[in-house]
């Protein structure tokens, strides 16, 4: 069973950094000894799908745009949701991680299981830290995913996954 | 006598660019009454921010301007800087710089073609929508791009904004081996962008043909990257340190890019169509060959086979990565040293969306007392507006709709890339 968890964003744009910074704490309390894989992903959103190739289930993290409630975490499965416009901050020619998740349901190359972890951003400002408020909730998105990650490693090598993303 | 229905045509937000932008075309009757491209990202500010830092720190700055193109704004930084402080390059240096190019080259016009630029000519609103039914192209498409990413990657330690340019070279050199772990991915890309061209060059293209002044570098021996002469095909040749007194921008009020023009002249068109059109003979014969086989000619002044030249580019991009790959000898030094003095530096290089101009003034310590930064589609901005003016002519008798789905496609015909230029597009028609 291959499990990848991808933080996305940067560090050089405030509240954008949440995903980065949930996969440098889970890497910090070693959840890679789980047999986890954690990445960062920095880069474009359209190499996206080359992050998840080869791996069965995976969870994205990353920041959503600003709606009032700073911290405010949503949670999406690919497979049961489209992802909504507007949410995920874009990048480059307007490629975003709504653009990256739904070109892979149209190409037919979302992994097994995708669950898309966003994270409210207060703010995006180059050069600023992350909001307090974003930073609290890495702290409970991390605790969330360790959860779950041990959940899906309880069962035995012979039994099935248990559906943590039904 | 009957009044004329007025109609107003919006593209509140221009899809498919990079940046801010909208359009607003105003039609009496048929007849087109204004145009406006519109861009609204608000303005960045670089070359300000640039003032009062030394020159070191510039290619770091500059590469933050694009996601798309940062290895254009590190060239033309690098060698402005360069030609300032009278620093003479290692010609492995400059093999590697083209190298660089290459890879911005190809990611670039990979994402445009299919990502971009093919969703219009097939019909379909986005990307995403066209991948349904053509998964294999738009497969194809992602693996160029990748293939030009993972240039820039080896060369510049990233994809995104890369960190290893420096005035005098690299701050580290890659070695013969591992330019040659590219060398297979490259073979495919060259083969797949040759059929690309082919591909390309089927589609349905409108009839409109407009006289531009083409400007673009030019190089003796070279199909241009970082080095030449500013040429047009109507007698323009000068040196980069000659360009602002041919050159001026001109502020406009719906615009917060500043539109560029010849002086004395008017407006004219940097990028693809510019360099194909005025280096047609320094392209590589398969080059030559893939543009003769799709039906381009010299001059191609159809704007929206564009789609068909960045495609030939984009064989050229592959198999003068592959030449320099093959050629490169790893230099002595990664980089020349430069030592500070009052000065000042002008140079010109090709961006794959056309020529982007950089001057920087130093003092004595090397500290930037001035910057000036014209990227490509601030000069392609008033030629845009122009095609637009003769092309909704063309189809001022069609359905809102329509209209706007092809001034659209008009507007990325240049593929602008609005965030430079504020450093752009919403479509809004009017009619009275």
């Amino acid at each position: 069973m291959a499990v990848r968890i991808i933080g996305c964003g940067n560090f050089d744009r405030g509240d954008d950094a949440a995903g980065l910074l949930v996969a440098r704490r889970l890497h910090a309390l070693g959840v890679e000894t789980l047999g986890v894989e954690i990445i960062e992903q920095r880069g474009e959103s359209l190499s996206l799908m080359d992050c998840w190739l080869g791996f069965e289930h995976v969870i994205l993290v990353d920041a959503t745009a600003p709606c009032g409630t700073p911290g405010h975490v949503q949670v999406w499965n690919a497979h049961a949701d489209k992802l909504p416009e507007d949410v995920f901050p874009c990048s480059t020619h307007a490629f975003g991680v709504r653009e990256a998740v739904e070109l892979a349901r149209a190409m037919n190359r979302l992994p097994q299981t995708l669950l898309i972890y966003g994270i409210e951003g207060k703010q995006f400002l180059l050069g600023a830290p992350p909001s307090l408020e974003v930073e609290r909730t890495v702290v409970s998105v991390v605790e969330r995913l360790v959860m779950q990650v041990s959940d899906l490693f309880v069962d035995t090598p012979q039994s099935p996954p248990r559906d943590i993303f039904g | 006598m009957s009044k004329q229905p007025a109609r107003t045509i919006k593209v509140d937000i221009l899809a498919r660019v990079e940046g801010e932008g909208a359009l607003y075309v105003k039609l009496k009757g048929d007849v087109v009454q204004d145009v406006k491209l519109k861009i609204y990202e608000p303005p960045r500010f670089f070359e300000a921010f640039l003032r009062g830092r030394h020159f070191s720190e510039l290619p770091d700055i500059v590469a933050r301007i694009c996601g798309i193109c940062p290895i254009a704004y590190q060239m033309s930084a690098v060698h402005a800087i360069e030609r300032a402080l009278s620093v003479e390059i290692n010609p492995s240096v400059r093999l590697l710089r083209r190298l660089f190019y290459c890879g911005e080259w190809i990611e670039s016009h990979a994402l445009h073609v299919y990502m971009l630029h093919a969703p219009d000519f097939l019909g379909y609103p986005d990307a995403i929508a066209m991948a349904r039914d053509h998964q294999a192209i738009v497969q194809q498409g992602l693996r160029l791009k990748k293939a030009g990413n993972r240039i820039v990657a080896l060369m510049g330690g990233r994809e995104i904004h890369p960190v290893s340019a420096a005035v005098g070279g690299f701050y580290k050199a890659p070695s013969r081996s591992a330019l040659k772990e590219l060398v297979d991915e490259l073979k495919w890309a060259l083969d797949a962008s040759l059929a690309t061209a082919r591909w390309v060059s089927g589609l349905d293209f409108p009839d409109f043909e407009q006289d531009y002044e083409f400007v673009s570098l030019s190089h003796p021996e070279e199909y241009p990257f970082n080095e030449g002469r500013i040429v047009s095909n109507r007698g323009l040749d000068i040196d980069a340190s000659e360009y602002e007194e041919n050159f001026t921008e001109q502020h406009v009020q719906h615009s917060n890019a500043l539109h560029s023009v010849l002086r004395g002249r008017d407006s004219y068109m940097v990028g693809p169509m510019a360099r194909f059109n005025l280096n047609f003979d320094k392209l590589p014969e398969v080059a030559q060959q893939a543009a003769r086989d799709c039906g381009l000619q010299v001059p191609c002044r159809n704007p929206f086979r564009s789609i068909v030249v960045r495609a030939i580019e984009l064989v050229f991009a592959c198999h003068e990565a592959l030449r320099v790959i093959r050629e490169y000898e790893p230099p002595p030094a990664s980089r020349a040293p430069a030592a500070a003095k009052i000065s000042t530096g002008q140079a010109a290089t090709e961006a794959p969306r056309g020529l982007l101009y950089h001057r920087y003034e130093l003092d004595q310590d090397g500290i930037i007392a001035s910057a000036k930064i014209v990227p490509p589609t601030s000069q392609n901005q008033k030629r845009i507006e122009e095609d637009l003016w003769h092309f909704v002519s063309q189809v001022a008798t069609r359905p809102a709709e329509e209209i706007r789905w092809k001034c659209e496609q008009a507007v990325r015909n240049y593929d602008p890339c609005i965030s430079c230029a504020t450093h752009f597009l919403r479509l809004h028609v009017e009619r009275d």
